[in-house]
């Protein structure tokens, strides 16, 4: 059986509302903080291959609850590498602390999404097999054999195709076809006792200043100006007349 | 001065490194990877030089090899595109060479970078410093036009390959993925049931559009996940974008948003889609689309 590496990160719900106050999305005003949505279907894609599951979260202190839930619905180790804002350190940092978490639980076989749904830039995957020297596939959307040799469904430029990967490799996954699991009441209790190691990026000797990106501001997405609203469906050559001739986009 | 990865459509150009170009502002280098697209790189306005990058590695996509490729001619500020190919590359590139990666970019003014984050609920702008590689959104950067003649060289750089294709299987039906489509008529949980869909194909195939739809219904009708438009599913930025029967859930507002005009078709005045419609209709969709069909007829 294979042990995997799953890496998770928590993002605000899809359903959130994201307030920008002063310059900055207010993290306060986050009802809801989740399991990015690929990232459950990589751990559940983890639990299925029916070894041992280390997740790896690279976060704030709020981002431990993300570890739990993934230890109430199987995830064996929980390993949370401590850093307070994601914002102040570049892609590459954030690579090189993954991967050296990776390096530490052991495993060759690292399972993510293939996005995380706040920055959705999936780099992440990719450059961990980088600094791994793996092989990647992205936006796995089934997945079949082992180690040895695992079978991924990915999109390619003429429908699908399946490609033959192995370890060490970086599966980033789809939305797959699998059920998520829920926890049952026995798991969330399990879960609630499982120990969280925490460490920091230094422990890894992955050094944090001088990040290349500074973020300036954040914003809210520029406002549209109001559209035109009409009634009925005796409107709708109207509409279609404006957008050949106002739009000029038929 | 702006390294440029192409993006290869079968053995062409893909239209976006010509917006990849237009960003750059001139004296771009631009990378063929397979030499694919080259003669066609060469003759847009903007371009100084382009390298042919050849080897047995881009007979299939292998974003580590192509990465490894590529990266060995590729040098100061690298733009791709952000589509798949680009993003992994875009990825595998910055972490070998320790730079900085910036994907799905909507703006750039000098040091200063924009992007859209949560999918779209909030931009953020970040300064960079020093070399770094960017991807760019598809349809958000003027193209630069032809007039060129830039120089093309050919260096033989292959890498190792990790994967292997076993089985290509072809798409179920012909129809026009979302993201390449540039026009897209999605349909929600207001189209009653699956079989209505038909309805909306209809109208998608008078003017080459692709059908999306809601992720409400990709759930519920179990629709191909592939034509899901939001925030778990494919964001989009056609010129045209048709909503019917799509009540505008915030997650599928962050999916669509940036479509350049949008046309929202639904009974209910009070939905949330009116409030980013360009253009909104206050009706049920089967008086609707029987009225766009025959509009579209007679253009």
């Amino acid at each position: 059986m294979t042990d995997i590496a799953v890496l998770l990160k928590q993002v605000p719900d899809t359903t959130a509302k994201i307030v920008v106050s002063g310059g900055r999305v207010d993290e306060g005003a986050v009802n809801k903080w989740s399991m990015s949505p690929y990232d459950e279907y990589a751990l559940e894609a983890a639990l299925e291959m029916g070894g041992s599951v280390t997740v790896i979260t690279c976060g704030p202190d709020r981002a431990r609850k993300m570890l739990t839930d993934a230890a109430a619905v199987g995830a064996s180790e929980l390993l949370h590498v401590q850093v307070d804002d994601l914002t102040t350190l570049d892609s590459n940092q954030v690579a090189a602390i993954l991967a050296a978490a990776v390096a530490k639980t052991g495993a060759d076989v690292v399972f993510c999404g293939k996005q995380a749904s706040d920055t959705n830039a999936g780099t992440i995957g990719p450059a961990v097999a980088e600094k791994m020297g793996a092989a990647c596939v992205t936006m796995v959307s089934e997945l079949s054999g082992d180690a040895n040799e695992f079978l991924a469904l990915r999109p390619a430029a003429n429908g699908m195709e399946r490609v033959a990967i192995s370890s060490p490799c970086v599966i980033a996954f789809d939305k797959t076809v699998n059920e998520l699991r829920r926890p049952n009441v026995k798991g969330i209790m399990m879960a609630k006792k499982k120990a969280i190691e925490a460490i920091l990026p230094s422990d890894l000797g992955v050094d944090i200043s001088g990040s290349n990106v500074t973020l300036q501001s954040q914003s809210p997405p520029a406002e549209k100006p109001a559209g035109q609203k009409f009634e009925g469906a005796e409107s709708v050559p109207t509409v279609v007349r404006k957008l050949r001739e106002e739009a000029k986009v038929l | 001065m702006v390294t440029i990865i192409a993006e290869i459509s079968g053995s062409n150009l893909h239209p976006v490194t010509a917006q990849l170009v237009g960003a750059a502002g001139g004296d771009a280098t631009v990378l063929c990877p397979g030499g694919f697209g080259a003669a066609e790189a060469a003759s847009l306005s903007g371009v100084a030089k382009v390298i042919a990058v050849e080897g047995d590695c881009f007979s299939t996509f292998d974003g580590g090899a192509w990465a490894s490729a590529l990266g060995s001619v590729a040098s100061g500020r690298i733009y791709a595109a952000s589509t798949p190919h680009g993003r992994e590359i875009a990825a595998r590139m910055g972490s070998a060479k320790n730079l900085p990666v910036v994907q799905d970019v909507t703006g750039i003014d000098g040091d200063s970078i924009t992007r859209p984050i949560y999918s779209g609920k909030a931009m953020e702008t970040l300064t960079v410093s020093g070399d770094y590689i960017l991807t760019l959104r598809p349809n958000t950067f003027e193209a630069a036009g032809d007039g060129g003649s830039a120089d093309v060289s050919t260096v033989n750089q292959s890498a190792d390959v990790a994967t292997s294709v076993r089985e290509a299987i072809a798409k179920a039906s012909e129809r026009l993925d979302v993201s390449e489509a540039d026009i897209i008529i999605s349909g929600g949980r207001g189209m009653g049931n699956k079989d209505n869909f038909v309805h909306l194909e209809e109208i998608a195939d008078k003017i080459g559009a692709a059908v999306g739809a809601s992720r409400a219904v990709v759930d519920e009708w179990g629709l191909p996940h592939s034509i899901q438009v939001g925030q778990t599913g494919k964001t989009v930025n056609p010129s045209l974008y048709i909503a019917v029967g799509i009540s505008g859930a915030i997650q599928h507002l962050a999916g669509m948003r940036s479509s350049k005009y949008i046309v929202a078709i639904n009974k209910d005045a009070d939905a949330p889609i009116f409030g980013v419609a360009d253009y909104g209709i206050v009706a049920t969709w089967e008086q609707a689309l029987p009225a766009l069909s025959e509009a579209l007829d007679n253009l």
